[in-house]
């Protein structure tokens, strides 16, 4: 099996950097074929993972290389293979191989089209690395990998300035939670010698005990500095507030990796982490009712910037936000698996929400305003009756995927009894009704209502090519039916329990799979005993009457509450107090440094000065500045040899 | 092997190189066939010095290719040569980089080519000596010789204010390097010679050893280069041709940090104890605050001067920080002590050589704009990656691995120095991580307006992509800093007893 694990990264990196340095020479359609070949071994190794896992394999966890050894210390890089990792890389692959596919035609007309196919294998092969990996060294790579890829593919357009902004943004956002992530693991390293997951885990609970002191007076559980250093690594990747502005700027990227990226995969690993985590984030307290608050308001307050929004794809990037945080609240709430089971409903419905927007946008001619678009259902009916399965499964609709994940996820939250959980229960409860709202608004905005479309746009517009409406239907089986096939036996079936630990008295999930009787049973349950189907209905029925039945309401409601829709739109000045503030006051503190500290202080009271001295003393420095340094050179190189001889020969 | 004096070849074959190339003569058929000599001479070099890695016992901290011959036998002072796995590095590092540094000037350097080149092959012979030198006064000599090629590299071929530079270079390195003498005449006079493992198990007062630590480190401290003793850097740099700032960042300033490990740690283990919190302020003073002045920079030569600056910082941290944890200091906050500064102490080393391929990488990637518009400010560039995509490519690379990405050389020195501070202190690798964002601050920031964007103007518009010869040097580089990323295990072989057997060292007390 050793080598099939190889394979499976190895694949997309190979395919990767053959099209990455012989671009030219295979050619638009050699990139492609490349790379999804690639991309299509990792797939199916995955598939065959997958089967072996379900097969009853055990827990494989073994080293590939030794990184380096220094004193006791072994770095290995290395493969943890279980049930989590298995779905984990089925779930990327799967999504990275629709989105190859439907590059080829979103990308057609681009000139860097070899360049993306080798960024989004490349990308590939770090997911991959970092959710297979057995220890922190690799996960670390694997975590700052991904974040590169994703720094080249937002800024893919470089000519844009408002790329290139973005991109660097999001790097240095996202280094700001690596600055913490790598705090947490050189905590857990310092306190268990090891930076191999099983020997860390295996210390977890005596950690817990341990104490560290901060701050003189204050002790802190070791535990606990470390899961908040390794969380806060997660607000950054994971786009958790207020880490999470750079989220909607790296919308700037092509939309493929809009879906893939920014949507199915690389921001739910900070999610992914927290849970493979969980033997640690178990007995810290603290940091479970950290993530429940920061989730759960990350969850609420994004929600609602996405009903203001005008731009196609920033709608989504807040939906993927409110769903992030949702996430992080199942994590909170000791509900890993069910965290994990919205990470893969979520990667399946919003990576086919996205690609479903840049449907609509490459048939506009790169169009993002919504306000310029309008009823095209009737000319995109593959695009919209994706985008309405994607909408149904995003806000819980009975059936569908994103039902039986989000109601699990409420239902665990409900029960869950860490401090926090009561906050974060009203906010995700109150979450449905406004995903409800902006998602029926996005849906009935766009393909709704009358026609906004510019007219160069609409004498060209139909629905996409083949490679554009495959993937998108590829993408709405499993939006569709994944929740019902899986939230038995992978939610209360006990499939995480050989990678997901849970104390006994935290185990919400446990608790409402007590009262599970099979999928259909669980509509019945949800419609009998939570409000949040009927929020959900509300929001819809809110949403039918603004933009359908009284297009007229948005304007006077936006008139009305004029203050709060300034703050909405400006999304709670965060990007004005980091640009304004934090930035501005960083480059004062920049420039004045150097001028006055360095060539003010040092250099020119200290150094200039005192060559000052030394010319009035000796007038050494005018004889350099005459332009004889070689004499001056050449004279100490004569004397020290002068020297030399004499003591070697002399006397 | 045996028998074969393999260190002599390399200091010397260089220096005879250098005169034969001078001797050549300054024609223009002369310059051509001194190119050709420098480029063969300084690539036999490196064919020579593999031979030292392969041939290398990684299980010994004994020093290994010894020579010694009676040189002044009225002083005791030997002709001695050697090295571990604390020089065997530095001199790879060295052999790998002239090559490359000649290939960088063979075209462009008009002005008195085979000057040029001899003094790049002085320099090399030179730096050689310095790591191998196993006597003090030996040692001293090489130290003072190889800054004379440098200081000609930068007031001949240098830019125009390259005589204030070179006074600057000259008025700090001179003063360091004074002090450094006295200390080892001190030490000759105390050992009864110059050989510098005697001087590591010389017994001293503490008293003597503050004095010989402060002398040294006035030396060193201004090669590394550390706050405040850190100015004559970025002048240095910007007036330097791009070969002498290639050497400068890779080779010259690593000369301070072997100085720590070869003297400072072992010669005066209790002082440097006892002052070990003032180098980790000032190590942290250069990560953060040269960080921010790097970010203001407008000038791309400065901007990367000053990042050197502090990152070097991690390696005199790495170098000091083994203090707090394994004598069991301050503040120490994990359990598994001696692992800890094991750590730092590879971490600082790695940092080393890492630095030396990144930073002479970025500091050719300057150079080849500079060959193409005659500008090194950034203002004038914006949009490269249009017209040069190749070399986009590799700037980018290099600019990430500036900034400490986990696969790239960059990563593992600051890594392994952030882990091991951490058993000293949390506040101390909380410090030190802030360049994780800094760092990327301004190196991110340089590469978004130098080479992202649009086509600024219309020189870049003009702009040629890499040819084979630039192509050639940056992609050797790129593969050394990936390799060393990926799996620095080789490195960390090398040097692992080196170090753990200089730890042990620093932890006998010689009071």
């Amino acid at each position: 099996m050793e080598s099939i694990y190889l394979s499976i990264i190895l694949a997309p990196l190979a395919a990767s950097v053959v099209v990455g340095l012989f671009g030219s020479r295979v050619g638009r359609a050699g990139a492609h074929w490349i790379t999804i070949v690639g991309v299509s071994i990792s797939f199916v190794l995955s598939l065959v993972v997958l089967a072996d896992v379900l097969g009853g394999a055990e827990v494989y966890s073994g080293a590939v290389y030794q990184w380096g050894q220094v004193g006791g210390l072994s770095l290995e890089i290395g493969f943890l293979i279980d049930h989590l990792t298995a779905l984990m890389i089925t779930v990327v692959s799967f999504v990275s191989l629709a989105v190859h596919i439907y590059t080829i035609g979103y990308m057609a007309d681009d000139d860097g089209y070899q360049r993306f196919f080798s960024y989004i294998s490349l990308f590939t092969f770090a997911m991959l690395t970092l959710v297979m990996s057995n220890n922190f060294l690799q996960l670390f790579f694997g975590w700052e990998a991904v974040g590169v890829v994703s720094y080249l593919l937002i800024g893919f357009w470089f000519k844009r300035e408002t790329a290139i902004f973005a991109n660097m943004k999001a790097f240095l956002v996202n280094r700001v939670g690596d600055f913490g992530f790598l705090l947490g693991i050189a905590t857990l390293l310092a306190f268990t010698g090891s930076l191999d997951y099983q020997t860390v885990f295996g210390a977890a609970e005596g950690l817990a005990d341990e104490r560290i002191s901060l701050f003189s007076g204050t002790e802190w559980s070791v535990l606990t500095v470390a899961c908040l250093g390794l969380f806060v690594g997660a607000m950054g990747k994971s786009a958790q507030m207020p880490l999470h502005v750079w989220l909607p700027d790296s919308m700037e990227g092509p939309t493929p990796i809009s879906a893939l990226i920014h949507a199915a995969t690389m921001v739910t690993a900070g999610i992914f982490m927290v849970a493979r985590m969980s033997p640690l984030f178990e007995y810290s307290q603290t940091a479970l009712s950290v993530m429940l608050v920061i989730g759960a308001t990350t969850a609420i307050f994004t929600g609602l910037l996405g009903i203001v929004q005008q731009d196609i794809k920033r709608i989504v990037a807040y939906s993927t936000l409110s769903q992030l945080g949702y996430m992080t609240v199942a994590l909170g709430a000791s509900a890993y698996a069910a965290g994990i089971f919205h990470l893969m409903t979520h990667a399946f419905f919003k990576a086919l929400l996205f690609l479903a927007a840049g449907s609509v946008i490459i048939a506009l001619h790169h169009e993002q305003d919504i306000r310029r678009m309008g009823g095209l259902r009737k000319y995109m009916p593959i695009t919209y009756w994706t985008s309405v399965i994607g909408t149904l499964a995003l806000i819980g609709f009975p059936g569908f995927s994103g039902f039986y994940s989000k109601d699990a996820l409420i239902e665990a939250v409900h029960l869950s009894t860490t401090p926090g959980a009561g906050y974060a229960y009203w906010c995700v409860l109150l979450g449905v009704f406004v995903t409800a709202l902006y998602s029926f608004r996005l849906l009935f905005v766009v393909f709704h209502g009358e026609e906004r479309i510019d007219h160069h746009a609409r004498e060209h517009l139909e629905e996409s090519p083949k490679v554009v409406t495959v993937p998108l239907i590829l993408l709405a089986i499993p939006s569709v039916v994944i929740g019902w096939i899986t939230i038995g036996p992978v939610l209360f079936g006990g499939f995480f329990d050989d990678s997901i630990f849970v104390l006994a008295q935290q185990d919400v999930v446990g608790l409402v799979g007590e009262e599970f009787h099979g999928a259909a049973a669980f509509i019945v349950h949800a419609a009998t005993h939570s409000v949040a189907l009927y929020l959900a209905a509300a929001g819809a029925l809110v949403a039918w009457f603004l933009y359908i039945r009284r297009p007229d309401l948005p304007g006077m409601l936006q008139a009305r509450l004029a203050v709060m829709h300034r703050v909405l739109d400006n999304k709670y000045y965060f990007d004005w107090f980091n640009e304004n503030v934090v930035a501005a006051a960083t480059r004062m503190l920049a420039g004045s440094l150097w001028r006055v500290a360095d060539a003010g202080v040092i250099d020119g009271v200290g150094i200039n000065g005192s060559a000052r001295g030394v010319r009035y003393l000796a007038g050494v420095v005018r004889n350099f500045q005459t332009g004889y340094l070689y004499h001056y050179a050449f004279a100490m190189i004569i004397g020290l040899t002068a020297f030399l001889v004499w003591l070697t020969f002399g006397g | 092997m045996s028998g074969f004096p393999i260190l002599s070849a390399l200091v010397w074959l260089p220096i005879l190189a250098g005169i034969a190339v001078l001797a050549l003569g300054s024609g223009e058929a002369g310059a051509r066939r001194g190119k050709l000599v420098s480029l063969v001479a300084s690539t036999v070099v490196f064919i020579l010095s593999l031979p030292l890695y392969f041939g290398f016992d990684v299980t010994t901290a004994e020093m290994q290719f010894v020579e010694r011959v009676s040189w002044i036998e009225r002083f005791n002072v030997y002709y001695h040569l050697g090295l571990d796995g604390i020089s065997l590095p530095l001199v790879l590092l060295t052999t790998l980089l002239t090559p490359l540094v000649v290939l960088a000037g063979w075209r462009v350097i008009q002005l008195r080519p085979a000057q040029y080149f001899a003094a790049f092959l002085f320099m090399e012979g030179l730096m050689i000596g310095v790591f191998a030198a196993l006597d003090g006064l030996l040692f001293y000599v090489f130290w003072e010789a190889m800054l004379v090629p440098m200081f000609i590299i930068i007031g001949v071929w240098g830019g125009e204010r390259r005589i204030y530079a070179t006074v600057k270079f000259f008025l700090f390195t001179f003063l360091g390097s004074v002090f450094m003498l006295v200390a080892l005449i001190y030490l000759y006079l105390q050992a009864g010679s110059y050989a510098i493992l005697a001087f590591h198990d010389l017994p001293l007062t503490m008293r003597e050893q503050q004095w010989i630590f402060v002398a040294f480190l006035l030396a060193f401290a201004v090669k590394v280069p550390m706050w405040p003793v850190h100015t004559w850097l970025p002048d240095a740099h910007v007036e330097a041709p791009t070969g002498g700032s290639v050497i400068l960042a890779a080779v010259l300033l690593k000369m301070g940090g072997y100085g720590f490990v070869r003297f400072s740690l072992p010669i005066t283990p209790d002082a440097s104890a006892a002052l070990a919190g003032v180098i980790i302020v000032l190590s942290l003073i250069a990560i953060i605050y040269i960080a921010f002045v790097a970010l203001a920079q407008e000038d791309m030569k400065k901007l990367i001067a000053y990042s050197s600056i502090a990152h070097m910082g991690f390696v005199t941290l790495g170098f000091f920080v083994i203090f707090q944890i394994a004598l069991g200091g301050a503040g120490g906050a994990g359990i598994f002590g001696g692992d800890g500064a094991m750590l730092a102490l590879q971490g600082g080393m790695v940092q080393m050589i890492s630095h030396g391929l990144i930073s002479g990488a970025l500091f050719l990637c300057v150079g080849v704009m500079y060959d193409r518009l005659h500008s090194r400010q950034i203002a004038d560039y914006g949009g490269v990656v249009n017209t040069m995509p190749r070399f986009a490519a590799l700037m980018v690379f290099f600019a990430l691995a500036n900034a400490g990405l986990p696969g790239t050389s960059g990563f593992v020195g600051e890594f392994l120095v952030i882990l091991g501070s951490f058993q000293a202190s949390f506040w101390l690798a909380f410090l030190a991580a802030t360049t994780l964002v800094f760092g990327a601050a301004y190196t991110l920031w340089l590469v978004k307006r130098v080479v992202f964007g649009d086509v600024a103007n219309e020189g870049v518009a003009s702009l040629k992509d890499v040819d084979s010869r630039e192509f050639f040097y940056l992609a050797v580089l790129a593969a050394g800093v990936l390799l060393l990323g990926v799996w620095p295990a080789p490195l960390l072989e090398v040097m692992e007893v080196t170090l753990a057997s200089l730890l042990e060292h620093v932890q006998q007390t010689k009071l």
